[in-house]
């Protein structure tokens, strides 16, 4: 019976303990952001999304390698002769190639950056931008390349041409010079990323 | 209602023009829908501030985006979504119970209204036995309840309506024995005499007569209304860890809100009639005023206080067990209002 009794006041109590801290959280600053207005700073080393300054690369294919997804796919030609590419981000003559393909598709992407590291340059890395979210899929295959398709057509003709002309001074050496220069490494003009 | 009645024929002479018979049907059409719409916005109000006491309860916003100022709109447009929406009707229903039900719920709930003196004179149906009409035909939305569930033709809704029925009927007991503490302190059975009784401030009213008889029959009153309005922590009806939503699982749509209107409703009328019985109905803590709105503004606040605080309940305590349940009806309530009632007369014959 009085076991009965503490029952019951002691339930009575716990209830007005509940209700007095329920009643002090009603007073205290809510923690909800409001998502849209109210935007989360992302941290510094966040991974959210790959973003490449083109300026920058140099065609080494070693993020391309990195890859253990194989979500970037990079094609280069080699610059006109004497070409002005402008500068580079740390105001440097840019080098050698311009990039008809440089796409990296973040729906294949594991997040993995093991594409940051090896970058010579350090024009690939990752940036806080989390709002990507799209439609179709093929939206998330982000293009970096500088060239575009009909520049690139011509490029690819002119390298085309060039090659030829190179064998043909090859050949000419070759002749000249009788058979005993061994046959030299094909010119890397162009080339594909697979 | 004779003032109501008096009101419209000012406002409306060409009513008496009608032959008599049709004029008191009419104006109590009126006086219905008048109630009917004030319940409806009640509801929408009182269902925003529930949700943002929620959700400032647990540290949250609530609803921020609809309407502006702190979403005040949102009830508004969920209401309206769910007059649109479709109302299915399961195919192994029994359709016509299926269709009824949620109206009888709401009707038991409506017609309690028709007893509650909102004001000294805005009162439905002056009945001299105003409290005894209340108790019973509350009762009537056991009916509903069941019928819903049967008619659902689901285990859940099952359940759950048979709950709510054992639950209901248990919980008359303590709620109709604390009643009798008020009603044999003041002699009667009429709200209208049950508030004048508590004529004259805040110290006369009911909840401190007879110390400490009424504050324990106003507490048990006020737990077991919470239970017949079947909210937490006494939801075990709706349970949805266990229940899914219990006798309503099956509506959509108008008939859903229906039944929400209703659990609405049956918490304004606890509160009124916990507020008519202990808190002094209409009268402000200095007195009663001559003022004609005065009144039905203290009677709403008081009701509303007393909502809020079924809130508070509600986001504060977790659900009971059916077994503790019916524990706390029959182990804990009965036998204390009992005690307590026995109490209050011994009190009330040695004071008098």
């Amino acid at each position: 019976m009085r076991a009965y009794f503490i029952d019951i006041f002691s339930g009575v109590g716990s209830v007005l303990v509940g209700m007095r801290v329920t009643f002090s959280h009603l007073f205290t600053r809510s923690v909800t952001e409001q998502y849209p207005r109210e935007k989360i700073e992302m941290f510094d080393r966040s991974r959210n999304r790959l973003h490449v300054d083109i300026e920058d690369c140099i065609g080494c294919y070693l993020c391309d390698k990195a890859c253990p997804v194989d979500c970037i796919h990079i094609d280069t030609i080699k610059a006109r002769p004497g070409e002005d590419l402008g500068l580079t981000e740390k105001y440097e003559k840019k080098k050698t190639f311009v990039f008809p393909k440089f796409d990296i598709d973040m729906a294949e992407c594991c997040y993995c950056g093991l594409c940051v590291f090896p970058c010579p340059t350090e024009c690939i890395y990752w940036i806080s931008d989390y709002e990507f979210a799209e439609y179709d899929r093929s939206n998330l295959n982000y293009h970096f390349g500088n060239v575009t398709p009909e520049d690139a057509r011509v490029r690819y003709e002119e390298a085309e041409k060039l090659k030829i002309q190179k064998d043909k001074e090859i050949a000419a050496k070759k002749a000249a010079a009788g058979t005993e220069i061994p046959s030299q490494p094909k010119d890397d003009s162009t080339e594909s990323a697979e | 209602m004779d003032y109501f009645i008096q009101i419209v024929t000012d406002l409306l002479p060409g009513l008496n023009g009608l032959p008599q018979w049709l004029v008191i049907p009419s104006i109590m059409f009126l006086f219905g829908a008048l109630i009917f719409t004030g319940i409806a916005i009640y509801s929408l109000i009182i269902l925003w501030f529930e949700r943002k006491i929620a959700a400032h309860m647990q540290d949250r916003l609530g609803p921020m985006e609809v309407g502006g100022w702190h979403g005040w709109l949102q009830t508004v447009a969920d209401a309206v979504k769910l007059l649109l929406k479709e109302d299915i009707i399961p195919a192994v229903a029994d359709r016509k119970l299926f269709k009824l039900a949620p109206y009888i719920v709401f009707l038991a709930a409506f017609a309690v209204f028709a007893a509650l003196p909102f004001s000294d004179k805005i009162i439905g149906s002056e009945l001299n036995i105003g409290i005894f009409y209340i108790l019973s035909v509350s009762s009537v939305g056991v009916v509903g309840i069941l019928m819903a569930g049967w008619g659902s033709n689901n285990k859940w809704a099952l359940f759950g309506s048979m709950r709510s029925v054992a639950q209901f009927v248990s919980y008359e007991i303590p709620i109709g024995l604390s009643i009798l503490v008020v009603v044999m302190s003041v002699g009667s059975l009429s709200m209208r005499d049950i508030v004048m009784a508590q004529d004259g401030g805040i110290f006369n009213w009911m909840i401190w007569q007879n110390a400490p008889f009424n504050f324990i029959a106003f507490l048990i009153l006020f737990i077991a209304g919470t239970a017949e309005t079947n909210r937490v922590p006494f939801d075990i009806p709706e349970a949805e860890s266990e229940l899914v939503a219990g006798f309503h699982v099956e509506y959509s749509g108008m008939r859903f809100s229906i039944f929400f209107l209703a659990e609405y409703a049956n918490m304004l009328a606890v509160g009124i009639i916990a507020s008519t019985l202990f808190l002094g109905g209409w009268q402000g803590i200095t007195g009663a005023s001559s003022a004609p709105g005065i009144g039905l503004i203290w009677m709403l606040l008081k009701g509303f206080l007393i909502v809020l605080v079924m809130i508070w309940f509600r986001w504060t305590l977790p659900r009971l067990r059916v077994d503790q349940l019916m524990y706390v009806c029959w182990k804990v309530l009965v036998p204390i209002s009992f005690f307590n009632m026995v109490g209050a007369g011994i009190w009330i014959g040695l004071s008098s």
